[in-house]
């Protein structure tokens, strides 16, 4: 469509994010050059990284769709508990059902696609309650948060459910060549298409259309209900994964894993140049600040008189000076 | 308007008693002195919050730090009172744990309103600023042994109420007073101030506020330090109740009070709610979390009632919304837009 050759980058012409963004991933690695360079460029400390980045990037590019669209998604978390809580339940009852212990990776697959899809019905969900009911996204996802997490406690009783198959870990502890981890693989490619959605497809630009004027768009002829409703889905499908790739890491599902990851995804989001307000963003600069946040995670964990909680204050400190700091650039 | 809400405020009223009925007939336990005491009790806190919540979720905003701000302050205030063996009147207590509310406040209100940013985002990066401080600067650890004072004042009952069927007891805590007087401060500052009148006024429509000539900027200000010194008392109410200092286990309480004051009519996009409104919210969310075991319902499934509460309430509001922008077409250009 010649429509779509205004694409989304056409919108964000004057967005410095990128640039500045870049600058603060060169001065961390630079910092830690000087400070920790042996620990901090070797191997292992890269190859954790890779382990570690996938399972919440995820959740911030679904963070980032919701604010893109001009709302929020305060129940990713919920979503990625409950959609690996269904499937690690799935896969103890389905491997103690199975004769053949050759089957199971069939087992694996089947239960990995069931907490796919209800990653996808409790985004549905979502997207329903916001665009046919009409609650604010920040009600909505606030209360199916909890409705969420609350199916998973009652599905666990609130405990944590182990003994997984072992190949459930082993799959996804697998290294390409030994180097490249599964989950990083998967992350890349889910990173590829969503990029390539925002930025070459029609959805694309009618998402960043809705996100800045809801009400042009839907004078315009754009059916947004149908996108916000996508928009959700995909969220919902996004936190599943990383759901899944959270349980192969921990080898096991609980009702509160991850608890701190909302504020992680807002942050990386904010970081990344996502307007809350709605309709600015885009996925490659979400992708950069994923990887400042890796970067300056790791760092903080090699000063170990650092108590974990300074993370905290830390991530605090790093939102509010960037909210002001995009305030500032913006209005010069 | 004003009809509308008033007939929200009933529906409330009409799903607690609904509610109470049920568990009544249920477990036969509901309607007895000391449960009622208890619900009472376990309401203090979640309703002082409620108030705080109130006023900032009318004006347009969304503050999510204010378990922290309270954890915070109480945590501080018990520990300088521990190390000075403070002995004088509770009331200093109250008015330490305050003013560093006050402060945390301010920090809030300062960003909000001078940059002008999100509200939500703002108190999500200052709250876990402040659990940052709490847990890592101050590393704090449970207090199992608070001051005299304040253990005196957590003590203090109004009355006993015993239930005649099992000689259960339960404790009127002297902490509903400051409950009282929170709700008479806040409805004085809101109904028989300009001050409340601009907080309204910011709520509907930040541009004509401004035009009307409220002073919009001081008046966001002064609402988050409003709400940093409420929040600050809350956490000195809490431990005084709780008898010890615990810094964590006020932590996910702002979801529960955002749900109580919303179910209570409360529009998110700012301009009205009623007191009235945020305390039967907050009465309803508290009759579910404390009589899921008196249905004998195991307690694991109070966050997905929390949920599917919130969910309904806030949906039948907003539905309602849709609705009656399609039955009267001259209005819709004025609901979508809110």
């Amino acid at each position: 469509m010649k429509h779509d050759a205004l694409s989304s980058r056409k919108l964000q012409k004057n967005d410095n994010t990128l640039l500045n963004n870049l600058v603060v991933a060169a001065v961390i690695l630079i910092t830690m050059a000087i400070l920790k360079s042996s620990k901090f460029f070797s191997f292992t400390n890269f190859q954790s990284m890779a382990y570690q980045l996938p399972q919440y990037g995820l959740m911030a590019f679904a963070m980032a769709l919701a604010m893109i669209s001009g709302g929020i998604d305060l129940s990713i978390v919920g979503m990625a508990n409950l959609s690996s809580m269904i499937a690690a339940l799935m896969m103890i009852k389905l491997a103690n059902l199975i004769p053949n212990q050759n089957l199971i990776i069939y087992v694996i697959i089947i239960s990995c696609l069931i907490a796919i899809l209800i990653g996808l019905l409790c985004g549905l969900l979502n997207g329903l309650l916001i665009s046919k009911i009409g609650i604010p996204p920040i009600l909505a996802t606030l209360g199916s948060m909890q409705l969420f997490s609350g199916v998973s406690i009652i599905l666990s009783k609130g405990n944590a459910i182990n003994r997984l198959p072992p190949l459930y870990a082993k799959i996804g502890n697998y290294a390409l060549f030994n180097i490249v981890p599964l989950p990083l693989l998967i992350f890349i490619l889910l990173a590829l298409s969503v990029s390539f959605m925002l930025n070459k497809s029609a959805y694309g630009i009618k998402l960043y259309m809705v996100g800045s004027n809801t009400k042009a768009a839907k004078f315009s002829g754009l059916h947004v209900d149908k996108i916000i409703i996508q928009t959700y889905c995909l969220a919902g499908i996004l936190s599943s994964v990383s759901g899944l790739i959270m349980m192969s890491r921990l080898n096991s599902a609980k009702s509160d894993y991850g608890q701190q990851y909302t504020l992680q995804c807002l942050l990386i989001a904010i970081l990344g140049g996502v307007n809350p307000q709605g309709g600015h963003g885009n996925i490659s600069n979400v992708m950069i600040a994923i990887l400042i946040f890796q970067f300056l995670s790791s760092s903080i964990n090699m000063f170990p008189y650092f108590s974990n909680f300074y993370k905290l204050l830390i991530w605090g400190i790093v939102l509010l000076g960037v909210m002001i700091w995009n305030k500032y650039s913006k209005s010069r | 308007m004003g009809k509308k809400r008033l007939g929200h405020e009933f529906y409330v009223f009409l799903a607690i008693v609904s509610l109470s009925l049920i568990i009544q007939a249920r477990s036969g336990q509901f309607f007895t002195l000391n449960n009622i005491v208890d619900l009472m009790v376990s309401f203090i806190v979640p309703a002082i919050f409620a108030m705080c919540e109130l006023i900032v979720i009318i004006s347009g905003g969304m503050d999510v730090s204010f378990p922290a701000v309270a954890s915070l302050s109480m945590f501080a205030t018990t520990k300088i009172l521990l190390s000075m063996n403070y002995t004088g009147n509770v009331f200093f207590a109250f008015l330490l744990s305050g003013s560093f509310g006050l402060i945390m406040g301010a920090i809030n209100g300062a960003l909000i309103s001078i940059f002008n940013l999100p509200a939500l985002i703002v108190t999500l990066g200052t709250q876990s600023i402040f659990m940052g401080i709490l847990q890592g600067a101050l590393n704090a650890q449970e207090i199992a042994e608070i001051p005299k004072v304040m253990f005196d004042f957590g003590n203090a009952k109004l009355f006993v109420a015993t239930n005649p069927l099992n000689g259960l007891k339960s404790n009127m805590s002297s902490s509903i007073l400051i409950l009282f007087a929170v709700v008479i401060i806040t409805y004085v500052f809101l109904h028989f101030t300009m001050w409340g009148r601009g907080v309204y006024a910011i709520g509907g429509d930040s541009n004509s506020a401004i035009r009307a000539g409220f002073k919009v900027k001081q008046i966001k200000f002064s609402i988050y330090c409003f709400v940093g010194i409420v929040a600050g008392i809350a956490g000195m109410t809490r431990v005084c109740m709780m008898q010890n200092c615990q810094p964590n286990n006020l932590i996910g309480m702002e979801m529960t009070v955002i749900a109580a004051v919303v179910l209570g009519g409360t529009s998110v996009k700012g301009g009205s709610g009623t007191i009235i409104g945020a305390l039967l919210g907050t009465f309803l969310l508290t009759i579910i979390s404390n009589s899921l075991l008196l249905l004998s319902i195991p307690t694991y499934w109070q966050s997905f009632f929390t949920g599917l509460i919130i969910i309904i309430g806030t949906g039948v509001t907003s539905f309602q919304l849709i609705l009656s922008s399609h039955r009267l077409p001259s209005m819709r250009k004025s609901k979508n837009e809110a």
